[in-house]
């Protein structure tokens, strides 16, 4: 699979990254090699294979339902880049 | 054209917990904007999350109402998408597996009969925070408080055929998970929240038509405003030869019409794939034998229950059942002395419109249902009168304490004592000579007249009955 | 010379009042002052902190509450969050960020009672096989500045190996513990998935990710473990099994240790002068008493296409988070809302990171989940049955830990998949979740060479005893590089 100059561009909007303009090519160069590395699964046989999404075959551990925070409201937004009366700001968000 | 309406729904309940899904913070409502979001609400670099144990009880104990299939695993996954009020850029949710699977509800339709909707899954996921978009000069505020409540998504088929049955299946849910006790279903804080799938399509045709998903059908009221303008809307489209595009279209309440949110246009590609920070849950046996002893009463079975246990009307079953907290209600008064008859007057009449005209919830009653039955009791023993137990009931709703302090303090307590009664007949005929010549004359209309005057002297707390009886038997002889 | 000196060694120094903790943690803040400029092992160093742990550290030494890592300066890979300090995770993102947690295993070595001197550099956000994408410039090999020191525990191994601290945390998620360890001919022991809590270590692949001790020997790993491992309720990954005592262990018999040496691992691409030093290491053992079976991992060549999947789709949605609104890097002026993010992170995350969101991205994208996610995972588990087959007859598995000794600098930054390649002998170790270690052996053109030993799931004792064996024999985690003329101390 090879990745074409707007194939990255439509990758990239979907993380949410600018990338420069310049460097568009040489990561869709870059990015294709690595896809060409991955393509080696193809020949793998998993027909009849799970899926292996964890390490490790534990189960969920569950929390007692308790309230065990508290307020750390200033300190949390001590290093926010925005905040005005408790609340961060962005851009105006349009619906 | 006839057109047929196809409705699908999805019902967010938020799990009435105490603390979040997957951090200790509290999930109370109306606190200041994110004073109740710590870091992991926050994703802050490094944090991970941990499963409340009370979420998983509350979507079992769904699951078995709904006899929905249940375990054995059930998985979490992350949704990926960019939003403010979203701070992980993805959102803890279920994908594959969900936690309750196939179910269904059956409700109830107006011509008496009922119809089973499809429930094709409810899964466990976060709820997001809200952006504020009062000016910041020209920024919006967001406040993750929310972030991180618990959220049960119930998901139904497309089975619905009318807004009326839309309505009657999310009454029905709204009931049910009150019941339940999972959720506290208020809707103004969004404790209980509906999108609605419309799509219409000519009769007998069998292929579904393009639906649009509403949003922000925030009461029972709106979300039949809703559905009725979209109805239109499409209808509308359709027979002027135009298309019904899929889109997410939000309600606006106060012009009453639905429009499109150009902001979710753009098609989303979730990137959804099972959350590496949790492990499958794993359902065994005992959680379900703990949720199915756990399991209140439903709504249905109670109907059944009190038409005969306490030989109700099927009419006044299904009015006291409306909600959990009525029925419980009335079962206290019941308990506490109350005749099961009196009291669905009592609880549905009396108490309601009490609570109605100071514009307050039955759980906010300064009235307790052992006060009521208590009350109830003293008028089936001939303490009171019927008519004075309206003044003791107003003298508890202030407070002045139960039914037998009231009575005792005002003195309400009924003469049933005949010689007492007998005395002050006797002295009331003796200074009425001329009304007591009028009654032995056939003007029967005046034994109104003694009584009043009976009861005026006794303030109205003589025996109605006994001063009946007895004023006739005197008045004749 | 006190920096020369192991964990243990260190401590009865300090117990027997030889010198004090504080002199200690002035001796290597000095080192750091003088040789770190040429490294860059350093982030950022916590002089007044270290020196006011130091002296809780030497009052809790006078009382007796003393523990074997009490007053021991070490520094912290800079993924970890330290509440209070700048936590950057070698990224541009982070550069602000002061963290207002501590990371469970800081919490558990605080309480262990060790000094901490400061942050390592590491490749940006742990992506990276040689410390070259970390923002904050690369670090240099102490053994050959022009050489790279691995990655992504880049400034963790160099700072060991430099005598700059006396121990390091790490995270491993692809073999950044022990490919540097084995660059800079230290120790480094990268444990079983869930035997150290993940909380507060900023994540780059969950499910692969492990944190674990960078020493200068068998027996300061053991006791760094041994703070650092154990159930904690805040990570739901973490396992809740018991700990045993790693030092208790150690000088156990070898004999009839059955070691497997997997045919995969010694094949093409394998430097044959690294070939020769890891069998001879290998021979030593079987002096040792141990038995050598030849095994197959038949699916080894599946490892590094099915991790360059799996870490980064989890990756690319990890760092969703980091999007300039709550903390971090906020691009100066954005214009509306998706101005914000994009700029946000197109300017605080560097290239490497960038490749790796968008190959996680397109991955889990509609229409290629299946072929690439769900592809990855299938692969996984072939991977992981390979092991899982071999450990039925073995106790153990060893190789080489990396293919060729360190390479130089700017030698392959630019070619990422030859760049991926290096890590063909650890990748497979976090595919499965198994522990591996990394030891020095006889080194190659004055290079570093490690020893990878692998074990089966939670048997980081029985890999510490195998290589605290090797190491009572011989004298490789001895060897310090020249990095000054004149021996000022």
């Amino acid at each position: 699979m090879s990745l074409d100059h707007s194939d990255v561009k439509k990758i990239a909007h979907l993380a949410r990254m600018a990338l420069d303009e310049s460097q568009v090519d040489a990561y869709a160069e870059d990015l294709s090699k690595i896809l060409g590395l991955v393509e080696q699964l193809e020949a793998a046989e998993t027909h009849a294979i799970e899926p292996m999404s964890h390490p490790l075959h534990m189960a969920q551990r569950l929390r007692v339902d308790e309230v065990t925070e508290k307020d750390c409201r200033d300190e949390n937004q001590a290093i926010a880049p925005s905040v005005v009366n408790g609340l961060y700001l962005v851009p105006k968000v349009i619906e | 054209m006839q057109w047929e309406t196809v409705i699908g729904l999805e019902v967010h309940t938020q799990l009435a917990t105490k603390s979040k899904i997957f951090s200790g913070t509290s999930i109370a409502y109306g606190a200041d904007p994110n004073t109740q979001a710590c870091i992991i609400d926050l994703g802050f670099p490094g944090v991970l999350p941990v499963l409340n144990e009370a979420v998983v009880d509350m979507a079992l104990i769904f699951g078995l109402a709904i006899n929905a299939e249940i375990g054995p695993r059930s998985v979490f996954a992350r949704k990926n998408y960019f939003y403010p009020d979203l701070p992980k850029g993805y959102q803890i949710s279920q994908f594959e597996l969900p936690i309750v699977g196939k179910g269904s509800l059956t409700i109830d339709l107006e011509d008496g009969s009922q119809k089973a909707i499809g429930i094709t899954r409810a899964h466990l996921e976060e709820d997001a925070g809200k952006s504020l978009h009062e000016d910041f000069h020209g920024m919006s505020g967001i406040d993750l408080n929310r972030t991180g409540t618990p959220l049960l998504e119930i998901v139904s088929e497309p089975d619905m055929r009318s807004i009326k049955e839309a309505v009657s299946y999310a009454r029905k849910i709204h009931q049910l998970v009150v019941y339940l006790g999972i959720c506290d279903g208020n809707m103004q804080e969004g404790s209980f929240r509906v999108d609605a799938n419309l799509s219409i399509r000519p009769f007998g045709q069998e292929a579904f038509g393009t639906r649009t998903e509403l949003k922000n059908l925030n009461s029972f009221r709106f979300m039949e405003r809703a559905l009725n303008f979209e109805l239109e809307r499409q209808i509308d489209l359709l027979e002027g030869g135009r298309k019904v595009v899929q889109e997410t279209r939000l309600y606006d309440p106060d012009r009453d019409e639905t429009r499109s949110m150009r902001s979710k246009e753009e098609a989303n590609d979730y990137r959804y794939f099972p959350d590496p920070d949790l492990l499958p849950v794993e359902i065994n046996d005992q959680q379900l034998q703990r949720a199915r002893q756990n399991m209140p009463e439903l709504p249905d079975q109670k109907r059944q229950r009190f038409e005969s246990d306490y030989s109700l009307s099927s009419a006044d079953a299904l009015m006291l059942i409306q909600s959990r907290h009525q029925a419980d209600f009335f079962e206290t008064v019941v308990s506490s002395g109350g005749d099961a008859k009196m009291a669905v007057n009592w609880v549905t009449v009396e108490l309601t419109g009490a609570l109605n005209k100071a514009g307050i919830a039955l759980s906010q009653s300064p009235v307790t249902p052992e006060q009521v039955g208590g009350l109830l009791e003293r008028i089936a023993d001939n303490t009171i009168s019927g008519k004075l137990a309206k003044q003791v009931f107003e003298a508890m709703w202030n407070g002045e304490g139960d039914a037998d302090k009231v009575i005792e303090a005002k003195g309400l307590k009924q003469i049933t004592d005949s010689g007492q009664i007998e005395t002050i007949i006797d002295e009331i005929i003796a200074n009425n000579p001329k009304q007591v010549e009028q009654f032995r004359a056939g003007k029967d209309k005046l034994l109104g007249f003694f009584v009043g005057q009976v009861m005026k002297q006794t303030q109205g707390k003589a025996n109605p009955g006994q001063v009946n009886k007895i004023l006739l038997g005197k008045l004749k002889g | 010379m006190m920096h020369s000196k192991s964990i243990v060694e260190l401590g009865t120094g300090l117990q027997t009042g030889e010198f004090s903790s504080v002199e200690l943690t002035r001796h290597f803040l000095q080192r750091i002052e003088r040789l770190d400029k040429d490294l860059n092992a350093f982030i950022s160093t916590t002089p007044e902190q270290a020196l006011a742990e130091a002296e809780s550290a030497d009052q809790a030494i006078k009382v007796g509450q003393a523990g074997p890592l009490t007053g021991i300066p070490i520094v912290q890979k800079d993924i970890f969050c330290t509440r209070g300090v700048k936590t950057s995770c070698g990224s541009k993102m982070l550069d602000n960020f002061i963290s207002p947690y501590d990371a469970t295993v800081v919490e558990k070595l605080k309480h262990a009672g060790v000094v901490s001197l400061g942050k390592a550099n590491m490749d940006e956000f742990a992506m990276g096989s040689s410390n070259e994408t970390s923002f904050y410039g690369p670090v240099h090999n102490p053994w050959d500045k022009g050489r790279v020191p691995g990655g992504s525990s880049g400034g963790s191994a160099a700072a060991v190996a430099a005598r700059l601290a006396v121990a390091a945390t790490g995270t491993d998620t692809g073999g950044s513990i022990r490919q540097p360890a084995s660059f800079c001919g230290i120790t480094g022991l990268k444990p079983t998935y869930g035997r150290i809590s993940r909380f507060g270590m900023i994540a780059f692949a969950s499910s692969l990710d492990q944190a674990g001790p960078m020493t200068r020997d068998a027996a300061d790993a053991a006791l760094m473990l041994q703070a650092m491992a154990g159930f904690d309720p805040k990570d739901s990954t973490c396992a809740n099994q018991p700990v045993p005592v790693y030092s208790a262990t150690l000088s156990d018999p070898l004999e009839g240790l059955k070691i497997g040496l997997p045919r995969e691992y010694f094949g093409e691409g394998l430097d044959p002068a690294v070939a020769a030093s890891v069998e001879a290491a290998i021979d030593h053992y079987k002096r040792l008493g141990a038995e050598v079976i030849d095994i197959s991992l038949p699916n080894t060549g599946l490892a590094v296409p099915t991790y360059y999947v799996v870490a980064p789709a989890e990756c690319s949605s990890n760092l969703s988070r980091f999007d300039g609104v709550r903390f971090g890097y906020r691009c100066q002026q954005p214009k509306d809302l998706e101005d914000l993010y994009k700029r946000s992170r197109g300017e605080g995350f560097g290239a490497e990171v960038k490749r790796r969101i968008m190959i996680g991205t397109y991955a889990l994208s509609a229409g290629y989940y299946d072929a690439y996610y769900l592809k990855a995972q299938k692969t996984r588990h072939l991977i992981s049955d390979d092991f899982k087959q071999a450990f039925e007859t073995v106790d153990v598995i060893m190789g080489p830990t990396t293919p060729t000794p360190a390479f130089g600098l700017g030698e392959k930054v630019n070619d990422p998949v030859t760049m991926y390649l290096n890590d063909i002998y650890t990748i497979a170790t976090n595919l499965a979740g198994l522990p591996g270690v990394s030891i020095p052996v006889e080194p190659v053109n004055g290079l570093p060479v490690g020893l990878q030993i692998i074990g089966n799931y939670f048997t980081e004792a029985k890999l510490l005893n195998v290589a605290h064996r090797f190491q009572q024999e011989t004298e490789w985690h001895r060897l310090t590089p020249e990095l000054e003329s004149v021996a000022s101390d």
